[in-house]
């Protein structure tokens, strides 16, 4: 049973600041996923929670109490680490029982709690090998099981399945998301993995260099992102970027080409269009939107990846484009589609698939 | 896959170890022998005769109440010195591990004395401990105590523990630390979300995994008390007063050099190869097996 609180949270290692001021607020049972790519201080954020490290400015607050100061011990949380942090020297036993052994629990119960945790981890078999004796999901397993059988108010998971393979990474996934409902404990879980984010979360905390772009639940991170960068971290193949003006019901590109619009009732002047793969339906050309010149074509089976250019631009001088595979524009159609490479195909925008970024700041317009 | 090398030529790895094994034979296997071989004659006071005498010189060393003694004595020092060395020096790793601003300062503060000569660092001790002049018993006499380790057997064998103690300690250090160091963090982390006290991660965390670095140094440390101890008690006390500092390979150059009975001398370096050998096998065979995790 816990609350969590991040108050206007910032950290600086000497002269300079990593995170600049990060607002979130976790609700009891709540599972909050940090998510963001490499160095945008995903770490660094949970291990201030943990007491790990010391807060530059702000207030972290585990139930209302304020613990900038409080040790890591004394914060009721427990921790998962990347590289599992456990230790060498001790059986799978040892290892789940040491801070029970700390805290002065009597022998029957500890036994009773890391049995019970072993047999919800399936690591019954396990409880007198080494760790060197495991394999890397075994491993893994132990570290969710020490941090379990504290039975703590808060979990913190810092990438715990970045060091296994795809198949098992999703295996575990599932397990660490039912167990965490299982148990209801609040939790914070920092990965760099998108599809991970999106499976796991209660809501999503996307970060970028420092700031917590979006707080938010999966869904609305995708459906409305908050800003370019959110809108092209979230999605897989990422956002498709146009640079343009509005001007009436056209979209101008950088290179003069025009986009029919539909649906949106923009203010005129320049701005950035983003629109995801799977938006993008291909249709006759008197139906299109827009057309493209398809420049290569990757058939998936259950869905077809096509990317072009703007009918008429050279991808040297043509657009300001940004999609997935560098200046090119990417569509993801369903099933199997029959345009080769060197055609041109029709594309028309589905409804409310436009999303709409300040040039400047990157920061979703309003459109509703 | 297989981590060995392999030589095209039969000539080209024996010419590669051969300068190896010629250092060793002749540093370590002809004065070895030549010891043995005279380990069973016995010269005379001039050195222009020798007689076999078979195990008479071993005989006449067992039954030798001081040859006896010293083996107590070396067992003592051997002890004290690793004990000592090892303990200082883990306890500066830690304190230096736990630095971050200025590390690499105290590290070669910390390195220097391994530099320094082992009769050099004798006089040095001499000099600062001598009973007459030497700052420290100036500065005991303060408080009342009267140090004179020429008179004094226990002290003469502090001091001699000390010296010897104070330069394997940089050396200890260094790999300590290295030790220290190659823990990582994350360990140390998680030990205290478990709510470990510093000294008890000390104690459940690092100590154990330190364990090969510590028995790595326990060895070294054991052979260096054994062997390279020799300049300090040169300088210090050779040996004295009375016998309370003749550790054995003291001793092998006392009876030999300063008394000339080279059988005896003789003798008594076979035992000590003897020791050291044992002790080594019996270091690894029954402590390695424990340090490995
Ligand atoms: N001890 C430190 N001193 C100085 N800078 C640091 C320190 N630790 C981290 N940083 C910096 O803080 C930033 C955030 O680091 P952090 O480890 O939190 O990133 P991350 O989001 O977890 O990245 P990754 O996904 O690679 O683990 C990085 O730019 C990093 O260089
Ligand atoms: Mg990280």
């Amino acid at each position: 049973m816990a609350t969590v609180t991040l108050e206007n949270v910032r950290k600086r290692y000497g002269k300079t600041e990593v995170i600049h001021g990060v607002d979130v607020d976790i609700n009891d049972g709540e599972l909050i996923v940090i998510v963001g790519p490499s160095g945008c201080g995903k770490s660094t954020l949970l291990r201030m929670v943990a007491g790990l490290e010391v807060v530059t400015s702000g207030d972290i607050s585990i139930n209302g109490r304020v613990v900038n100061h409080v040790e890591p011990k004394d914060r009721d949380i427990a921790m998962v680490f990347q590289t599992y942090a456990l230790y060498p020297h001790m059986s799978v036993f040892e290892n789940m029982a040491y801070g029970l052994k700390i805290a002065r629990l009597d022998k029957d119960e500890i036994h009773r709690r890391v049995d019970d945790a072993a047999r919800l981890l399936a690591l019954s078999e396990l409880l007198d090998r080494r760790p060197k004796a495991l394999s890397g999901g075994q491993r893994q397993r132990v570290a969710m099981g020490r941090a379990i059988v504290r039975q703590p108010s808060v979990f913190l998971f810092d990438e715990p399945l970045s060091n296994l393979d795809a198949l098992l990474r999703v295996q575990m996934r599932l397990e660490i998301k039912q167990l965490q409902r299982r148990l209801g404990i609040t939790s914070l879980y920092v990965t760099h993995d998108q599809v991970e984010a999106m499976t796991l979360a209660d809501r999503l905390v996307v970060m970028n260099a420092g700031v917590a772009e979006q707080v938010d639940e999966p869904l609305s991170v995708y459906q409305r992102p908050a800003s370019r960068f959110v809108a092209s971290f979230i999605g897989s193949p990422g956002m498709n970027f146009i640079e343009g003006s509005i001007k009436g019901r056209q979209l101008v590109t950088s290179a003069g080409h025009t986009i029919l619009l539909r649906d949106a009732q923009l203010n005129e002047g320049p701005v950035t269009a983003g629109v995801r793969p799977e938006h993008l339906e291909v249709v006759a050309e008197s139906d299109a939107d827009f057309l493209l010149d398809v420049v290569s074509v990757e058939l998936l089976g259950a869905e077809t990846l096509l990317h072009g250019t703007l009918t008429g631009a050279s991808n040297d001088e043509g657009d300001v484009v940004a999609g997935v595979a560098g200046r090119s524009l990417a569509v993801r159609a369903a099933g199997i589609t029959r345009v080769g490479e060197g055609q041109r195909c029709g594309l028309r925008v589905a409804a409310g698939g436009w999303h709409w970024f300040d040039k400047q700041s990157g920061q979703r317009l309003l459109t509703e | 896959m297989s981590g060995r090398v392999v030589f095209r030529s039969v000539w080209l790895p024996w010419l590669l170890v051969a300068p190896q094994l010629a250092i060793t034979a002749v540093f370590f296997l002809w004065p070895a022998g030549e010891a043995i071989l005279q380990s069973t004659q016995l010269p005379d006071p001039f050195g222009l005769s020798t007689q076999y005498v078979g195990w008479e010189n071993f005989d006449y060393l067992f039954g030798d109440r001081y040859y006896r003694a010293s083996f107590l004595t070396t067992a003592i020092f051997s002890l004290s010195v690793t004990a000592l060395s090892m303990g200082v020096s883990l306890l500066l790793a830690v304190l230096a591990d736990g630095v971050i601003r200025g590390s690499g300062v105290y590290r070669t503060l910390l390195i220097w004395p391994y530099a320094v000569a082992p009769a050099i660092s004798g006089v040095m001790w001499l000099f600062i401990f001598q009973p007459s002049i030497g700052l420290f018993p100036y500065w005991l006499k303060a408080i009342g105590y009267n140090w004179n380790h020429v008179l004094n057997s226990g002290e003469a064998m502090s001091l001699v523990v000390i010296a010897s103690a104070w330069k394997q300690v940089s050396y200890n250090f260094l790999f300590f630390l290295a030790g220290l160091q190659a823990i990582p963090r994350s360990l140390i982390e998680a030990a205290a979300i478990d709510g470990a006290s510093p000294w008890h991660r000390f104690r459940t965390i690092i100590l154990p995994l330190l364990s090969p670095t510590t028995f790595f140094l326990l060895v070294i440390n054991v052979v260096y008390a054994f062997f390279e101890t020799f300049g300090v008690i040169h300088t210090i006390t050779a040996g004295g007063p009375g016998q309370s500092t003749m550790i054995m390979v003291y001793k092998v150059y006392a009876d030999g050099f300063i008394g000339q009975d080279l059988g005896s001398s003789a003798a008594q370096s076979v035992i000590l190869m003897l020791i050291v050998g044992v002790l080594t096998i019996v270091q690894f065979r029954f402590i390695e097996r424990r340090v490995h995790y």
